[in-house]
């Protein structure tokens, strides 16, 4: 799989906020029809990361590839686009809106002409329920308000809006943070979904148990640096779950925890 | 469950979710005591009574409808009623025959008089582009302050309060602008938006037209174009319709030059009917707009609402004031009676539509589980 050309490569990249430095020396590379997996703890620069992808920051330094192009996004318009799809756990769904409209919304397919022009409903709610099907999504109702789905109906709503709207890098910020098993299990399903249609998929989590079943590649931040970069064949589960607990970090905090606990 | 049952609920779900359900419940309770009630019973439901109804709720209307997509965009315009006193002004000053005092500006020659004696297609089409531009401004401080449009919009009210009656003063030496009826076009014009219109023997009034036109054009905007899919979208969550490409700021801004125009058009029916127009015209009734798109199920927080909803409003004020008065009780009833709608309004469309809403979480509940046991069964 390697020979083939990366859709997405970052190389030797850093950002600086200030004199501050979120990212150092990041290189990362992003197949289509895989799902890499950016896992990592609070503040080890997983977002910023994801937003250099996304075009709401540019790096300070380092390269951007986009289909073996040097690019450089000014917005996240920009990114959108060339392909780069962003998923936010927000999820830029309107609660009060029907499915087929949030499905839709700032692409409606229209019919008439001039003033006459209109959405065309059947088209747009056959579109939804269409691409969702794809997904393996069935949708009963796309009259239905998006605010009384579940979470993982939602995500599967946003999710195939982005591939719809012509996504080649599908990038999920943590889309299984708030929910529960089964909801989850639902996600990652979608996950490889989209993989399996030869999308790029970013996945950001910070739990190994998500990202071991359906990654094809494991990068493992840790302030602000790549601290693990396995293809999965190189890679245990146990092993991405120690690295991600915070490995040898983890096991003196235990025996300090310990040594506390007995002088008690 | 047969698929048959799921549609009929469905559909009576529908209905329930439907903004002007609370409305149009009320209006037919305030239409049953006026009808009931010892003194109006008599002629409130006859053509006489419908035709002294539908008077004020006409120009109320239009303004509840503008208000009501606003509303829904998320945003208020405390300067729709004083806007309509705003342009009945200028379009008075541009056609009336009268003197204007202008000495203080240096001009007008020997007796410090000028007249502008327009014809009134021309003073409507100045006066809409005044209202425009302040609707424009109005919609442009909110989109780049991003302050509240209530502070904003309560500031154009005041300035424009001020400027209506300071500049009437100076110009008239009183606190009107009249005999601009016979400028040119003017009947043809009155006939074009307020005049009264007999139908069985009773006056109506053609501003009744524009209401539904407007009311059903709104309708049709909203449920069924990009523009009215992109108000319901920045009324629920802006950030995010524009994040999807929805060109929020314009979309915003748009719908204050709305409620301008509505403004500027029941300030040309108010002119042309009373043939003049006093400097506090409007003042007050900036209210009354946004109570009327309340009842009719617009959302204070944005993002859901109807026209006709507000339409209904309009219809519920102009019963109410009518019915009070045809029943002998004193007027000063009204606004009490008007705060309690606005309330019962706001109580029955929470309930019904939690109703709804709840049923409808509730299936999606019980489908969650039903396919979680399928799951587990196969």
């Amino acid at each position: 799989m390697s020979e083939k050309q990366p859709l997405l490569e970052v190389r030797h990249v850093s950002k600086l906020f200030g004199s501050v430095i979120a990212l150092s020396d990041i290189s990362a590379r992003v197949y289509p029809g895989e799902v890499t997996c950016i896992l990592g703890d609070n503040g080890a620069g997983k977002s910023t990361l994801i937003k250099i992808f996304a075009g709401v920051h540019q790096p300070t330094t380092g390269e951007f590839l986009l289909e073996g192009e040097a690019v450089t996004f000014n917005s996240p318009r920009d990114a959108l686009e060339r392909g780069i799809a962003t998923v936010y756990q927000d999820l830029a769904l309107i609660p009060l809106m029907s499915v087929w409209r949030n499905f839709v919304l700032g692409s409606e397919p229209t019919k008439g002409f001039g003033p006459f022009r209109r959405i065309d409903i059947e088209r747009a709610t056959r579109t939804a329920k269409e691409e969702m099907a794809k997904m393996g999504i069935d949708v009963r109702d796309t009259e239905q308000p998006v605010g009384t789905m579940s979470g993982g109906e939602r995500q599967s709503v946003a999710i195939s809006r982005a591939i719809y709207l012509g996504a080649k890098v599908l990038i999920l910020d943590e889309p299984t943070a708030a929910l529960g098993v089964k909801q989850s299990g639902t996600v990652l399903r979608y996950i490889l979904q989209a993989r399996n249609r030869d999308l790029g998929v970013i996945f950001i989590t910070h739990n190994p148990h998500h990202a071991y079943p359906v990654g094809d590649h494991f990068v493992v931040l840790r302030r602000g640096r790549i601290f693990g970069d396995f293809r999965k064949d190189e890679i245990t589960q146990e092993k991405l779950v120690y690295m991600m607990a915070g490995g040898e970090d983890l096991e003196q905090l235990q025996s300090e925890l310990e040594t506390l606990r007995e002088n008690v | 469950m047969s698929d048959e049952r799921l549609a009929e609920i469905s559909l009576l779900r529908r209905i329930l979710l439907r903004p002007e359900v609370g409305a149009a419940l009320g209006a037919f309770a305030i239409y049953l005591i006026f009808a009931l009630a010892p003194n109006s019973r008599e002629i409130f439901p006859t053509m006489t009574g419908w035709g002294r109804v539908l008077d004020p709720t006409a120009t109320l209307g239009i303004m509840a409808v503008a208000v009501a997509l606003l509303m829904i965009g998320g945003e208020f315009d405390l300067s729709t009623g004083v806007m309509t006193g705003s342009t009945g002004l200028l379009f008075g000053f541009l056609t009336s025959s009268d003197c204007l005092h202008v000495a203080w500006l240096g001009l007008g020659g020997a007796d410090g008089c000028i007249t502008f004696g327009l014809d009134v297609w021309s003073a409507m089409l100045i006066s809409l582009l005044f209202a425009l531009a302040i609707g424009f401004l109005n919609g442009l401080v909110v989109v780049r302050t991003a302050l509240p449009s209530f502070i904003v919009t309560l500031g154009t009210f005041f300035v424009l309060r001020g400027v209506n009656v300071g500049v009437t003063r100076l110009l008239t030496d009183q606190v009107r602008i009249s005999n601009f009826d016979t400028a040119s076009g003017f009947q043809t014009a009155r006939l074009l938006l307020n005049n009264e219109f007999v139908v069985a023997g009773e006056q109506f009034r053609t501003s009744l037209f524009w209401m539904v036109a407007l009311t059903l054009l709104a309708t049709w905007v909203l449920l069924r174009t990009r523009v009215g899919g992109w108000i319901f979208a920045i009324g629920g969550d802006f950030e995010a319709a524009r994040s999807v490409g929805v060109p929020a700021a314009q979309v915003k801004v748009g719908l204050f030059m709305t409620t301008a125009f509505a403004g500027w058009l029941v300030g040309m029916m108010t002119a042309l009917r009373l043939r003049s127009t006093v400097a506090s015209q409007g003042v007050g009734q900036e209210f009354i707009f946004i109570i009327a798109a309340v009842i009719g199920g617009c959302l204070l927080t944005g993002g859901d609402g109807s026209a006709i909803g507000a339409a209904i409003g309009a219809l519920i004020f102009g019963m109410t004031r009518t019915g009070i008065t045809f029943a002998g009780w004193e007027t000063d009833w009204l606004f009490a009676f008007l705060g309690i709608m606005l309330l019962s309004a706001v109580f029955v469309n929470n309930f019904v539509r939690g109703q709804a809403r709840n049923l409808r979480m509730a299936q999606t509940r019980a489908r969650d589980i039903e396919e979680s046991q399928q799951e587990s069964a196969s």
